[in-house]
């Protein structure tokens, strides 16, 4: 997989953890998925379509999401919030994810984002032959959180923008 | 949270009034408490770009904030069709997807100001100032601020 298209992925994942917990978040594990993916927790996933295409799977363990829930929340929540829990899973997706297509799309690479939805299966899809997956573990002051990146990048689609743009 | 000296609107002194868009409820809350601490109220929510267009018409909100990424109808659209029944609508789109052809976009189609997601507090805060300026509003009162 291209470390041009990950690299975002971890920065924005990084930045806005960061800033949500107001301590140091740093990046444990990082690696190729060959199984199909296994849910750790509470998870969020979201679909890109253009040029990259593809999907991310946001996860976290539920003691970190509920501590996430709070932090974000300013207020206290409990396992029982389970709504709650999720929307706020949900919502760090898509604020993590659409920062580093922000990032992407400054780049150069032209595609759209979809809202979030939440992955409640246990597994996610298998990678593929041209869809690598790449797993990355950050350890929090709330506890783990996963992301699942799995992303195809269509230069076909790339050189018919720039026929297109002339 | 930090405290800021309230916004008020210029003609009556009264608090600003708030319309939330955005299609996650967590989100919402976060605003909502958000303008709260700017001494605002909050009037209305909705959860896509349709909704968010009714509810525009039926409130008269001094200030939307909407999100871009929603299920149905994205807030870019939503935003054109609210400043094309209501020219004098003040929308601020507030989005995690903040790359610059998106924002122009939203601009060129009459939003007034783009906040990137995570939001910060000081940030909104100046914004909704910026955004309340052609109303003669200032932040009254010696607070905190920024």
């Amino acid at each position: 997989m291209r470390m041009d298209l990950i690299q975002p992925f971890i920065n924005s994942a990084d930045a806005v953890l960061a800033q949500g917990l107001q301590s140091p978040v740093s990046i444990e594990t990082l690696s190729m998925e060959e199984e199909a993916y296994r849910r750790k927790g509470i998870a969020a996933e979201v679909y890109l379509t253009g040029e990259i295409e593809g999907r991310v799977i946001f996860d976290v363990d539920l003691e970190a999401a509920v501590q996430l829930a709070s932090r974000l929340g300013g207020v206290e929540v409990s396992e029982t919030d389970d709504d709650l829990v999720r929307e706020a899973v949900c919502e760090l997706a898509n604020q993590i994810i659409g920062n580093a297509v922000t990032t992407l799309n400054d780049q150069g690479f032209h595609f759209h984002v979809r809202p979030p939805t939440q992955h409640t299966s246990e597994q996610g899809s298998k990678s593929s032959e041209d869809t690598e997956a790449m797993v990355m573990g950050f350890n929090t002051s709330s506890g783990n959180v996963f992301m699942n990146v799995a992303l195809r990048y269509h230069r076909r689609r790339a050189l018919e923008r720039s026929a297109v743009a002339g | 949270m930090e405290k800021f000296a309230p916004v008020k609107r210029s003609e009556d002194g009264q608090p600003v009034r708030y319309l939330i868009v955005d299609d996650s409820v967590f989100a919402r809350k976060n605003l909502a408490r958000m303008v709260e601490t700017f001494g605002g109220q909050v009037i209305g929510e909705a959860g896509d770009g349709v909704s968010a267009i009714s509810e525009y018409a039926r409130l008269m909100p001094d200030i939307v904030l909407m999100d871009i990424t929603m299920p149905q109808m994205e807030g870019i659209e939503a935003a054109e069709k609210i400043v094309r029944d209501h020219p004098n609508a003040r929308i601020v789109m507030v989005s995690s997807v903040g790359y610059q052809e998106n924002i122009v976009a939203a601009l060129q189609r009459g939003a007034r100001h783009f906040v990137q997601k995570p939001v910060k507090p000081e940030v909104l805060y100046e914004v909704i100032k910026y955004v309340m300026r052609d109303d003669g509003t200032t932040a009254r009162g010696a607070g905190a601020g920024v």
